[in-house]
């Protein structure tokens, strides 16, 4: 799993089957430091409330379908907690 | 599996049911010399991993969900072990 941030959404009238009324939020995947890293990725909302703007953790890969109604689905990104906050530990480095 | 170093603590309140009560760690990841190597992925704590240890992260999903016991969940990354020692050969590389 990975940081993003949600930058936009995707409207697909015409989708595959299983992904019908599913929300695809465009996240463009970030370190730690909240530095882009590699492309732009279009995933499903696994928790229905992420929206613009907002800090997630991604899953990629088959894992991502497991947050479909009906699994498998045909998906490989998926959003599956909005972050609050990224914390240090107790006496790590942020 | 990958080695890393537990770098904070990430926050989320709104979540996948699955991740409920599960301690989710942004961990940078090590090469064998301990450096890092500038990637950083979220896994979620199987052992009670702490500030700053060093730990071993499993990034496979069938094997993730194995160790959380929860085979429905949208989960990849998960820290399995805490590193106590890595040793290498120190002649060449076959």
């Amino acid at each position: 799993m990975e940081l993003g941030e949600v930058i936009g959404s995707v409207v697909a009238t015409t989708i595959s089957q299983g992904l019908e009324g599913i929300r695809l939020l465009v996240v463009q995947p970030l370190d730690r430091r909240r530095t882009p890293r590699g492309r732009p990725v279009v995933a499903v909302d696994g928790v229905a409330m992420a929206g613009p703007g907002d800090l997630v953790s991604v899953v990629a890969s088959r894992e991502a379908s497991l947050t479909l109604p009906v699994v498998p689905g045909p998906v490989d990104h998926a959003i599956v907690a909005i972050v609050d906050a990224v914390e240090p530990v107790s006496g790590a480095s942020p | 599996m990958k080695i890393g170093r537990v770098a904070a603590t990430v926050v989320t309140t709104i979540k996948h049911p699955a991740l409920d009560g599960r301690r989710l760690l942004l961990v940078d990841l090590l090469d064998l010399g301990g450096e890092a190597t500038g990637r950083d992925l979220i896994a979620v704590d199987a052992v009670g991993a702490g500030a700053g240890e060093k730990v071993l992260v499993l990034d496979e999903g069938n094997g993730a969900r194995q160790v959380l016991e929860a085979p429905e969940a949208p989960v990849r990354a998960v820290i399995i072990g805490i590193v106590d020692q890595i040793e290498l050969n120190a002649g060449p590389i076959l």
